[in-house]
């Protein structure tokens, strides 16, 4: 099962780096690839402007398209568990909000002092604040259980929210636009130099997770329960918020705000591969990031050579699966 | 497996400092092996009393032991390997299946990283076997009834090898054939048990000692026939009860009325 999704995955990526506005060849593109990694293996037929597209363009896309889907299917999984509500979702619990008000601030008031990077970095920093009030708000309000902790999210993510209209409401209505593709989603900004922080983020923080695998089983059972099977269910619940906003925000940094990847994909990996949480974390993270390439691969083909934002796709997949699973579930 | 030495000790729980006690000073004890019925009026303080046996709410004042260690000097793993429950919250919709939940029992007995050996398996297989749930094993958790999902609640609770078993209302929810299989379970297990049940027949059926409560207080603790009498039922629930030797078994019966 494992096997074939990573065949899968990295035939994805392939076809995610041959297909575009200028279409390289299968062969082609895992000759560059060779090449790069072992350089002279393969005697170069191609153009150096095609080595620069395979490499410099569409590679880092394709992985950071890896990167970010896995990470918000492996966040949306745990929350799932330890909320023990299938529709928790990473942009539930206000992180992503955060995340916006960090981007629209720079994109439509600062501008971007440090260069590109400062998006990501305010970004970045706005989900953390934004966690940091959730978590805030649930010790105010005493909600450590596990809808009020919900509740708390949603109310800081509206809260949030209205502060990042009130941005955009008094901003420069020419750059609008760049607010509302970030806020839809896009990889268009990816880059070698900066794959390493969401790389980083998502291999320290998913590995936790993943040891952490049996206390997310047992939570699904209820807080009662967990708590009779010795585990510290109200710190634990915390400290899974925390990483989940962690990765969330690094990848919110990075490629905007893609809706339904983190609450869809888990429900249908625990099809294929069942409940346990040993297996739905590695499988949500691999589906995951074959879910994103395809999405990603559709939008940048299907208004060729515009691309529409990511988060459409996602979002039209996303809704549209979940009126089947509403079905499903009915009968 | 063996069976544990519960005493409690002038428990008592209030929600806050300057709030008044929902569970007023209480004392019991259950010998090793024995059972004992919980019973009283919705917000007696049942739940609350269970709850500090099974380590979720800390008492505010006095003590519970196991064979004679104060559980809450415990840390919550280790207490975990003394006190087992069976509570009415069930999985959601996560499809674990049955094998996945009973051996959710050994979480306490393994630490972080270590995987399910051979010796976790067999206790697995043996609680499995003992309720009864081999040919479900594969099943998903969702799908089964009522009954099957409470013998899957109580094969998990079996895995985490306890001394003590608490339950609360095991037999809510289930039809007339599963809930005698539930108590007919619940005398056959050789654990100490400590049970909440509405039904008063059949805690004074099933159980060795009867601990009445009533709005935080308790009522009496003792022999069923002692603390299960007309008078002390009829008061506690503000009902009419009346106790009737039933003519062919001859067992004794409660039996309620509204007072006139």
């Amino acid at each position: 099962m494992i096997g074939a999704g990573v065949l899968l995955l990295l035939f994805s990526i392939s076809i995610a780096i041959s297909v575009g506005a200028v279409s390289v060849p299968l062969h082609t593109v895992w000759s560059i690839l060779i090449n790069q990694v072992a350089p002279g293996t393969i005697e170069q037929d191609w153009s150096k402007g095609r080595e620069a597209i395979v490499w410099d363009i569409r590679f880092p896309r394709a992985l950071l398209a890896c990167l970010v889907g896995a990470g918000l299917a492996i966040v949306g999984g745990s929350l799932q568990a330890v909320t023990r509500n299938p529709l928790a979702d990473p942009h539930l619990l206000g992180i992503s909000s955060g995340a916006a008000f960090g981007a629209i601030l720079v994109l439509m008031h600062t501008g971007m002092f440090w260069g590109l990077i400062t998006v990501p970095l305010f970004a970045f920093g706005g989900a953390l604040a934004a966690t940091l009030l959730v978590l805030a708000v649930s010790q105010f309000a005493s909600a450590t259980s596990a809808d009020r902790l919900i509740l708390a999210g949603v109310a800081v993510s509206f809260i949030v929210m209205s502060l990042a209209n009130v941005l955009i409401f008094l901003g420069d209505p020419r750059a609008t636009h760049t607010v509302v593709f970030w806020m839809l989603g896009g990889l268009g900004l990816a880059q070698w130099s900066h794959l390493v922080f969401p790389l980083a983020v998502l291999t320290i923080c998913g590995a936790y997770i993943w040891l952490n695998a049996r206390k997310l089983n047992a939570m699904t059972v209820g807080d009662e329960t967990a708590v009779t099977l010795g585990i510290p269910v109200a710190r634990f619940r915390l400290i899974i918020f925390v990483v989940g906003a962690l990765i969330t925000g690094v990848m919110v940094a990075f490629s905007g705000m893609i809706g339904f990847v983190g609450l869809m994909v888990p429900h249908i990996v625990r099809m294929l591969v069942g409940g346990d949480y040993a297996r739905v974390i590695p499988a949500s993270a691999l589906f995951g990031a074959i879910y994103l390439l395809w999405s990603d691969i559709i939008a940048r083909t299907i208004m060729a050579p515009e691309d529409m934002p990511i988060g459409i796709v996602t979002g039209l997949i996303g809704g549209m699966f979940f009126v089947w699973l509403l079905r499903r579930r009915a009968r | 497996m063996s069976a544990g030495h519960l005493v409690a000790k002038d428990v008592c729980w209030r929600p806050g400092k300057n709030q008044p006690c929902l569970l007023h000073p209480v004392s019991f004890e259950v010998y090793p092996g024995r059972v004992l019925g919980v019973v009283g009026p919705n917000g007696a303080g049942k739940s609350t009393l269970l709850r500090m046996i099974y380590h979720y709410q800390k008492p505010t004042s006095g003590q519970i032991t196991v064979d004679g260690q104060d559980l809450w000097g415990l840390s919550a793993k280790v207490a975990a390997r003394k006190v087992a429950a069976v509570l009415q919250e069930q999985p959601g919709a996560f499809g674990l299946s049955v094998r996945e939940i009973v051996a959710l029992g050994r979480t306490p007995h393994r630490s972080g990283l270590s995987s399910e050996g051979a010796k976790d398996a067999e206790i697995i297989d043996v609680a499995i076997q003992r309720m009864q749930l081999e040919a479900l094993v594969a099943r998903n958790f969702d799908t089964l009834s009522g009954g099957e999902r409470q013998r899957v609640m109580v094969a998990r609770a079996l895995t985490q090898q306890p001394q003590v078993l608490v339950m609360d209302e095991p037999t809510n929810h289930l039809d007339i054939r599963h809930q005698l299989e539930i108590l007919s379970l619940i005398r056959s297990l050789g654990l100490t048990i400590v049970v909440s049940l509405h039904d008063l027949n059949m805690a004074a059926d099933v159980c060795d000692a009867i601990l009445l409560l009533k709005d935080g207080h308790c009522q009496g603790f003792g022999s069923a026939d002692d603390v299960l009498s007309e008078q002390l039922v009829s008061d506690t629930f503000s009902v009419t009860a009346q106790r009737q030797m039933l003519s062919v078994s001859q067992n004794q019966h409660l039996t309620f009325h509204l007072p006139s």
